[in-house]
């Protein structure tokens, strides 16, 4: 069990500050739902790649198989990946909201037009 | 779009194709990869990539909004009424095994009704963010 | 047959009347079925409650798949406590939206903010009552995109950016919950949360599980709104629109404190969270920075909303103080809290949603002489405000006296005088309301004389009846508060 071969673990930890990277250093709306899509991508891999099992086969009861993968992570994440979908849909709606009423995508522009004309409609 | 006559021959060959697709994933979700949400993307997508073809317009022809928001809400209705069906044929709520006189036969059913729901709410749902997104009008100056 | 299952009703039914609504359309209907719905859960609630009350938990296995290897329904004390608060908030939230939302919201999106309201309803409820780590986040995720969107429908433009921060740091707290629920179940190998408590002693000094333990808590904190993690509160609280404030403020909250008690007392166990890790130390600290910061920013608002979102976030440092000193009295203070903040809050932001009706909004120059303009609306605000401080005859006094002896108990005479300190801050906030209502002449802003209307007023004053009466009558609260401490620190979920 050499550090190499923990390899899906490691991209995982990458992915995963990648993403929360972007979320916090990135001013553009939009960048960061794509830096939350890729933070959410990294717990996916997280799920699955320890579910399958070493000599493992598919999870379909048959004669010949004695070692069969975990089929529960793909459930699991299933589930999360339509989650992180409809968020980020929600996501996106709400920045075309923020565009047409406020013109812009980029925070601090939306911040500074809220601190120059806090009552605006 | 609706000129150009490679991506109309193209389009109207392929789209019959995507559907068939979707429905094959549908069915198979029991044997190999495949289910309901990723059934309802992929009939989602052959509708989106009539629009981009023939036009959003065109589109809205083919699948009328309110048939669109009606899908949403009836495929969850169909994955609560496979749950009440349990409840009233004597299980717990979502048992499947009360479904058929053979509980194997009745897991079988309970599971095709559920990812049918989620088959008609994804592709509702896809078809629904898509009309939003690209139905609003460009801001001036674009 | 409908009693015995009742656990999977509760939630089943306002999430199927979320699509109906939608089918539907039409206003006055949707509002007609997310209220009847929201009193069916009320009922069902308090039937669970007494259920569980004569006769100990009771176990709902979905799909008839026998736990630990299918979904389990869950409801002992600690959850039909929760649920009890949670559908009656509902109950009365539901009625007050009828007027509110239709003066806030264009006619067209009625519709939806009903199916919203109904997802967001059987999200909390069936985070409280279930029993499986995985369906937890499940159906976290479906109350919170359905709060971001009600967040986002407030009137003001300010209300897209502060659902914006919500969705960005109530998606982050999630996940963070997932990678531990993911630790949890590679280490224990089963996602029911009983299972897990039995499981985790053998493993509880391994790395993974102290890593599951840091995530849970943060991704939790995150929704919780514990100090430093509260940045999303203000905003959406302040921005949307006043149902669902009002709403929010005394559920999202108290559900995701729920989630906190499970996980550190039901799975991971008092041995090892109060034992072996300084966990009370940490949430010490934080509650105290929460209390203290947050009650003084309080002060300083300009707009009575976002005081009371501050105060709000002061009040949760309230409740996770309760749940840090880890005793019996701490855990009683801190669900009983849970409790009467929930309705202590719910009745202010009611009645603010009526003061937002006449007045447009809650901004302290519209509120001067409102003692005369609004007399009921205004008296109900001190009244309510006076749970908030803690006087003796109102529900907030009963959380500050068990948090006192809790800390007596622990020998911990600073943090006995911190509370009541602290309440002295929150005298102070509750009092610039007083003197803008009664103590200055009607101004320029002012609405003119007239109540809200009664379908606003009375929901409204039927919260403030209850302050008053969970603090004079407290038997059910603190018997409930009290069985919920016991089966937590007793250690079986």
């Amino acid at each position: 069990m050499s550090v190499a071969s923990h390899y899906s673990y490691w991209i995982t930890v990458l992915l995963m500050t990648a993403g929360l990277y972007i979320v916090i250093a990135r001013g553009n709306l939009v960048k960061k739902l794509i830096g939350l899509a890729i933070f959410q991508t990294s717990v996916y891999l997280l799920y699955i790649a320890p579910g399958k099992l070493i000599g493992g086969t598919a999870p379909i009861v048959a004669e010949a198989f004695k070692l069969y993968s975990n089929p529960l992570p793909h459930v699991l994440i299933l589930t999360a990946i339509v989650v992180g979908v409809a968020t980020l849909a929600l996501g996106l709606a709400i920045t075309v909201r923020v565009r047409e009423t406020y013109g812009s995508i980029e925070e601090d522009e939306i911040l500074a037009a809220d601190r120059d004309d806090p009552d605006g409609a | 779009m609706r000129r150009e006559p490679v991506l109309r021959v193209v389009g109207k060959l392929l789209i019959p194709y995507m559907l068939l697709f979707a429905l094959y994933v549908q069915f198979h979700g029991d044997f190999g990869p495949g289910g309901g949400f990723q059934a309802g993307v992929i009939a989602a997508a052959a509708v989106i990539f009539y629009a981009l073809i023939f036009g959003l317009p065109a589109a809205r022809r083919l699948v009328p909004e309110t048939v669109v928001e009606a899908m949403v809400a009836l495929g969850v209705l169909i994955y609560l009424g496979v749950g009440f069906a349990g409840l009233a044929l004597g299980g717990n709520y979502l048992d499947y095994f009360v479904l058929d006189r053979d509980p194997v036969a009745g897991q079988h059913r309970g599971i095709f009704w559920v990812e049918v729901g989620v088959l008609v709410t994804v592709a509702g749902v896809m078809l629904k963010i898509f009309y939003v997104f690209a139905g609003r009008a460009r801001p001036a100056g674009e | 047959m409908i009693l015995e299952h009742l656990p999977a009703l509760q939630v089943t039914v306002p999430l199927a009347a979320a699509p109906l609504i939608v089918l539907v359309r039409q206003s006055t209907v949707a509002w007609g079925v997310a209220t009847a719905v929201s009193w069916f859960a009320f009922a069902a609630a308090l039937l669970l409650a007494t259920q569980v009350a004569g006769g100990g938990p009771v176990s709902y296995a979905l799909g008839s798949w026998p736990p630990p290897w299918g979904i389990e329904y869950r409801v002992d004390a600690l959850s039909a406590f929760v649920l009890v608060l949670v559908s009656g908030v509902a109950a009365v939230v539901a009625p007050f939206a009828w007027r509110s939302v239709a003066a806030e919201l264009p006619r067209d999106r009625v519709y939806l903010f009903y199916a919203l309201y109904c997802l967001c309803l059987a999200g909390l409820l069936g985070m409280t009552i279930t029993g499986d780590a995985f369906n937890l986040f499940v159906f976290m995720e479906i109350s919170s995109l359905a709060s971001y969107v009600l967040i986002a429908l407030g009137r003001h433009r300010r209300a897209l950016l502060a659902a914006y921060q919500y969705l960005i740091l109530g998606t982050i707290g999630a996940t963070f919950y997932v990678i531990g629920v993911g630790l949890l179940y590679l280490m224990t190998g089963t996602l029911n949360l009983a299972d897990m408590a039995a499981r985790l002693p053998a493993l509880a000094g391994t790395r993974p599980v102290l890593a599951a333990l840091a995530f849970i808590t943060v991704g939790v904190s995150l929704k919780l709104a514990l100090f430093p993690l509260h940045l999303w509160l203000p905003n959406a609280y302040a921005y949307a629109p006043s149902a669902v404030t009002a709403f929010l403020a005394a559920t999202a909250t108290k559900v995701s404190v729920y989630i906190l008690l499970r996980f550190y007392f039901g799975v991971f166990g008092a041995r090892l969270v109060v034992g072996e890790l300084p966990m009370p130390e940490i949430l010490l600290a934080l509650s105290i920075l929460a209390i203290v910061t947050a009650s003084l920013v309080a002060l300083w608002q300009a707009d009575l909303k976002r005081l009371l979102a501050y105060s709000s976030v002061a009040q949760i440092g309230y409740i996770t103080l309760g749940v840090g000193m880890a005793s019996r009295d701490g855990l009683t203070a801190a669900v009983v809290h849970l409790f009467n903040h929930g309705i202590t809050k719910g009745a202010l932001f009611l009645l603010v949603g009526g003061i937002a009706l006449r007045a447009g909004r809650a901004g302290f120059e519209r509120l001067q002489g409102l003692g005369q303009v609004m007399p009921l609306t205004s008296l109900g605000i001190v009244l309510a405000g006076l749970s908030l401080i803690g006087v003796p005859g109102t529900a907030g006094f009963i959380s500050k006296w068990y948090l006192v002896l809790g800390a007596i108990e622990a020998e911990r005479w600073w943090l006995a005088a911190l509370v009541v300190a602290t309440s002295l801050i929150a005298v102070a906030y509750v009092w610039r309301f007083v003197e803008a209502a009664y103590l200055a002449p009607p101004g320029a802003a002012t609405p003119q004389p007239g109540e809200a209307p009664r379908a606003m007023l009375v929901p409204a004053w039927l919260l403030v009846a209850a302050c008053i009466w969970f603090g004079l009558d407290t038997s059910f609260t603190v018997r409930g508060a009290r069985s919920a401490a016991l089966l937590l620190l007793g250690g079986a979920p």
